[in-house]
């Protein structure tokens, strides 16, 4: 099944904005009918296109944030100067169309029988393949024993909070704000380094399969500093978003 | 400018190629580093989409779309597959 | 169709997104001064091919000329000679244009007087491997500077710094980021993006974006 989904041909559709959750005062999910879905893969991204009356195309991609067989869902970050993501999250509504192509991508993929054990580390909105590869862990009923490190700014930037506050049984979820902590708050408060890494991680010997996905800078820092502790390269899958995580 | 990476144009690759990319094995052909596709250096915010070898930055890919056509070069891979 | 389309234009192939536009100013505002099928932005976007080079000033040089014969400056000497504030309107491929942007830089004029050079064709060659050819009539005559300032600022590496080149009358990616030397040349071979399908030439009032074009 999944084989025959990588071999189709990938072809632009109109799909419906079937509902739109609010995640963060800046994040928006929205969830889709998709007339021609195949299904999808946990991690697997689509890509989007906005064309305006001048016939002006512009075009994303986006992580799907839903597990395969829920319907189709992204998540989009809004960013301030961006040209496509405040379309997306403040004038897109329910029922508008939506012209897509997807499921893409066979190489930041997890499924059950890749094992474990697991580390996903989201930077931001790297958070959103990761979410999609935990529903599909617990759909499926793997035990694979999870860690999953977020880093977010505050607590308000973060996505999914209450469905990641109750995690499933084996899936462990370490937060770090890297701007300001809550009053009280007694988690990690900077970006994530070799030193948090060495705290949090699976050790090397355990041979993990890590899952690190965000803005550039923070995937090669953390990529990097999971290589010298030990994790060979090919068991450290990445995406990187760009300085903003897309536009 | 940060580079993102090959994940970013699975959608460009499979249109291209027809088939799915990301997890491909590539050479670049000045330096030898072999990498998968989803790992080499993507520039997307240029006239065309450039991808580089992460060893040693050299232009491995470039798409260029030129009215409704996507050019492709592929001379600084020594394989691709 | 949208009534008002001229005939024999295309229809939009694409479904039409309810409610997007992108970003663009009144044309109204800037009559005349918006090549065709160009949108003005008061961003300055960034755009690159690669890593932004960082290259320290006391190994900076710049030089002009022929092959074997080119004269260089280091960045002391470039400071030191004549410069010229200018603001121009610069026109992106990608299809954003910028209007009155302000910038500091020696005139090509100068550095080919200085150089005691002729020829009719120059590649300019940037840190990091990039190149763009550029008739020398289009760099001389007030037409280009290697610029060094921005906005009152030295030139951010993003945008080219230490010093780029600048040719507004041409599509923006003829006014290379990393300029380290103009080398005159008999023939127009072409640069990094020429080689890709790009216009050997790039006038914006003409459209010429892609060979051929």
């Amino acid at each position: 099944m999944a084989g025959t989904a990588l071999r189709r041909r990938l072809t632009w559709q109109v799909a419906k904005v079937s509902a739109v959750t609010v995640e963060t005062a800046s994040v928006r999910t929205l969830t889709l009918d998709v007339p021609d879905w195949p299904g999808h893969q946990a991690g697997q991204h689509l890509d989007i296109r906005l064309t305006d009356e001048d016939g002006y195309v512009a075009e994303r991609s986006y992580s799907i944030a839903s597990a395969p067989g829920e319907p189709v869902a992204i998540t989009v970050e809004r960013l301030d100067d961006g040209e496509v993501s405040p379309y997306l999250t403040d004038e897109l509504r329910t029922g508008d169309d939506l012209e897509l192509r997807g499921p893409i991508g066979g190489y930041f993929v997890w499924e059950p029988e890749n094992g474990g054990p697991l580390l996903l580390l989201a930077g931001g909105s790297g958070i959103v393949p990761l979410r999609s590869i935990l529903r599909h862990r617990e759909r499926t009923g793997s035990t694979v024993p999870v860690r999953l490190l977020y880093s977010s700014r505050t607590l308000n930037d973060v996505i999914y909070r209450a469905e990641l506050d109750q995690p499933p049984s084996g899936v462990e979820v370490i937060h770090t704000l890297t701007r300001s902590q809550p009053p009280g708050w007694s988690g990690y408060a900077r970006r994530a380094d070799a030193a948090l890494l060495a705290e949090v991680a699976w050790p090397a010997a355990a041979m993990p399969l890590a899952y690190v996905c965000g803005p550039t800078s923070f995937v090669e820092a953390v990529s990097q500093a999971l290589v010298q502790s030990g994790y060979p390269p090919e068991r450290v899958k990445t995406e990187r978003f760009g300085a903003t995580g897309g536009t | 400018m940060e580079a993102v990476d090959g994940n970013a144009i699975g959608g460009l690759l499979q249109e291209v190629f027809g088939i799915e990319m990301t997890d491909a094995a590539s050479v670049c052909e000045s330096c030898g580093a072999d990498r998968q596709v989803a790992e080499l250096a993507v520039y997307l915010r240029a006239p065309g989409t450039v991808v580089r070898c992460r060893s040693c930055d050299s232009v491995l890919m470039v798409f260029v779309k030129i009215h409704d056509l996507t050019c492709v070069d592929l001379l600084g891979l020594a394989a691709l597959g | 169709m949208s009534p008002g389309l001229p005939w024999g234009k295309m229809a939009v192939m694409s479904p039409v997104s309810r409610g997007f536009h992108r970003r663009r100013q009144d044309p109204a505002e800037n009559a005349g001064r918006v090549p065709p099928g160009q949108y003005v932005t008061k961003d300055f976007p960034v755009l690159s091919a690669g890593p932004t080079p960082h290259t320290a000033l006391d190994r900076w040089t710049f030089s002009i000329g022929r092959s074997g014969q080119q004269k260089t400056w280091s960045w002391a000497e470039f400071r030191a000679l004549p410069t010229q504030d200018v603001t121009v309107d610069i026109h992106c491929v990608t299809k954003w244009s910028k209007l009155d942007t302000a910038w500091q830089g020696v005139s090509v004029d100068t550095l080919l007087d200085l150089a005691g050079h002729d020829g009719p064709f120059a590649m300019a060659h940037c840190d990091g491997g990039y190149t763009t050819n550029v008739p020398v009539a289009d760099l001389t005559g007030g037409k280009a500077w290697v610029a060094y300032a921005y906005d009152g600022q030295p030139l951010a590496a993003e945008h080219g710094g230490p010093a780029r080149l600048l040719v507004p009358h041409l599509y923006f990616w003829k006014s290379a980021k990393w300029v380290r030397s103009l080398e005159l040349r008999d023939t127009n071979d072409p640069g990094f993006w020429e080689n890709y399908g790009y216009h050997i030439y790039g006038d914006p009032w003409r459209e010429q974006r892609y060979a051929g074009d």
